[in-house]
Order: C-alpha cells, then sequence, then structure tokens
C-alpha cells in the first residue's frame, strides 16, 4: 500500500522558492499567476493492508521527522 | 571546562571547533562520531557546522535523529551544556533542544560574509566574556539561517530575555527580529548561526569571536 505525504510551509510562513518561481512564471508570460507556494511529496511504500493503519502510520512519521511542524503543514493521501 | 565534539557525515566545521577549544580549553576535545550511544563525561557538547547527510530533506532533519543525538538530550537534561553553531544550532531545533526553525534565507541566497553580532546578555557562561550590547565580528555562511517561530514563541524568548545575539549591521536573511542566536530556558543550550570559532586567531583575521570559548574554559 502507498501513502503519499504532501508537505508544505504554513500560511503565513514566508516561502522565498515559491516567490522566485512565481516571479519565473511571470517572466515566462503567465501573467495570469498569483501566489506560489512550494512543497514536498513523499511516496511512502508500505508493508500495510489496512487503510486507515497506513494512513495513520504515515502520520506519525510525517510528525516525527517527514514534517517539521514548527514550519510546515502535512496532508498523507493513500493509493492503492 | 571538559568538551566533546560531536561528528556528523556531511559537516566541514569540526576542525575549525577544535582549533578554537583547544587554543581556549588549554586541552583537546574529544570527537564523538554520530552513531555512538554514549557521551564521554564532558560538560560541553558542541555540535559543529556542515552540511550533514547534505541537508536532506530538511538542514538537520537527519542529524536530529542519530543514536548519539538521545545522548545529548539526557545530557542537556541534566543541566549539561550544548552550543550548536550553524548547521548545529539547526540540528538544536530538529531536535526540539531548542525552540523555533531555521528557514531558507529570504533572499534565497547562501550568505558566505561578516556580520556584526549585538551581545544581548552577557551573564551566562557563553557571553560573559562580552560587555552586554556589545558587539563583535563573526563569518556568516548559510543557505538557512532564516529564524523563525510562532508570535507566541518568538514573545517567550524576548520576555525571558532568551535571545543571545542580534544581527546589528542588517539582517540578511530574514530572521524574525534579527535574532542570530537564542539560549534554552535554562540558559545551557545556546544555538547561534554565524561562526565563532573561525574568528580566534589573529592569523585568520581576527580573536572577535575568542571571548565565548576562552568564557566556556574559564567556566
Amino acid at each position: 500500500m502507498k501513502a503519499i505525504v504532501n508537505v508544505m510551509l504554513k500560511n503565513g510562513v514566508l516561502d522565498p522558492q515559491g516567490k522566485a518561481i512565481e516571479h519565473a512564471l511571470h517572466n515566462l508570460g503567465f501573467a495570469q499567476v498569483g501566489e506560489v507556494r512550494m512543497g514536498k511529496v513523499i511516496e511512502l511504500e508500505l508493508a500495510e493492508i489496512d487503510p486507515a493503519k497506513a494512513k495513520a502510520a504515515a502520520e506519525e512519521m510525517a510528525r516525527k521527522l517527514l514534517a517539521n511542524t514548527v514550519i510546515e503543514s502535512f496532508k498523507v493521501e493513500i493509493a492503492a | 571546562m571538559k568538551a566533546a565534539i560531536l561528528h556528523f557525515p556531511g559537516i566541514n566545521r569540526e576542525r575549525d571547533m577544535i582549533i578554537a577549544v583547544r587554543q581556549s580549553f588549554g586541552a583537546e576535545p574529544q570527537i564523538v562520531w554520530h552513531k555512538e550511544t554514549e557521551l564521554p563525561a564532558v560538560d560541553l557538547v558542541i555540535l559543529p557546522g556542515g552540511f550533514s547527510f547534505g541537508d536532506y530533506l530538511r538542514c538537520g532533519a537527519m542529524a536530529a535523529q542519530s543514536p548519539i543525538m538521545q545522548a545529548v538530550k539526557r545530557h542537556a537534561e541534566r543541566g549539561g551544556y550544548v552550543l550548536g553553531v550553524c548547521n548545529g544550532f539547526q540540528i538544536l531545533t530538529e531536535a526540539g533542544l531548542l525552540p523555533g526553525a531555521l528557514l531558507r534565507n529570504a533572499g534565497l541566497r547562501f550568505l558566505s560574509m561578516d556580520t556584526l553580532l549585538r551581545v544581548e546578555r552577557n551573564d551566562t557562561v557563553f557571553t560573559k566574556g562580552w560587555a552586554k550590547g556589545a558587539t563583535f565580528r563573526a563569518p556568516m555562511a548559510h543557505g538557512d539561517g532564516n529564524y523563525t517561530a510562532d508570535v507566541a514563541t518568538l514573545d517567550r524568548l524576548e520576555g525571558e530575555n532568551l535571545v543571545a545575539f542580534r544581527y546589528a549591521d542588517g539582517n540578511r536573511n530574514g530572521s524574525a527580529r534579527d535574532i542570530a542566536g537564542i539560549f534554552s530556558s535554562n540558559l545551557r543550550v545556546l544555538g547561534l548561526m554565524p561562526h565563532p570559532e573561525n574568528l580566534v586567531d589573529p592569523l585568520l583575521g581576527g580573536t572577535d569571536g575568542k571571548p565565548l570559548f576562552d568564557a566556556l574554559a574559564a567556566a
């Protein structure tokens, strides 16, 4: 079973990489682009068949290592 | 005071730190590999700068999970002294030994230049070699030195007088409230981004950082 952990900087935390991407997109002529935020996607292959248990385990991993909850929030999705 | 210097894969300032300690302490620091689970009998544990584990995931995130860090936490809980510089500061925040986090520099550039630090209090073992409000030169070399914490934590740090150093000649990395270094609540753990250990000898361009090590040696 695969868990996908999305990690993003919390709202209000300055995201200079997102800002740089935003400027580059504007330079390319994508005038419709508003704010850009950048995060990370971490895929975990889990030896687990129960989706609820897989999600709980991935969330614990996110809290302990994959995200720094001082500055980041995370969301876990379970893929079949 | 006896000191140990932790060695994580990917750090690169441990030799500078050894020289600074040797010079002020008049004794060799012990070098402790990150896979050790116990510290030698020392009063001070130093986490030097560099790029532990290639800065993978987040700066200091991997090193904070190293086996030796459990021993460092026990050392800190017993009231032992801990000094983290640059990547060492990042590791201490990732390990929860100091509050807040170090984000990418606000201007996105890696900063390699001297800065001036202001000493916010001099009644601690780390800072008693300076006068309160004194400024000293310290080299910076970091891409992720933008100190951040939630407003309540920042207010608590200021309210409890736990800010050790502030940038005194411009805030180049975007740090909240110009914070360059902070103490733990018991004043035994200090983390800062710039490198006092790189200015401890006239041959290296100055001795501005030496009061830190001289004060620790005398404690």
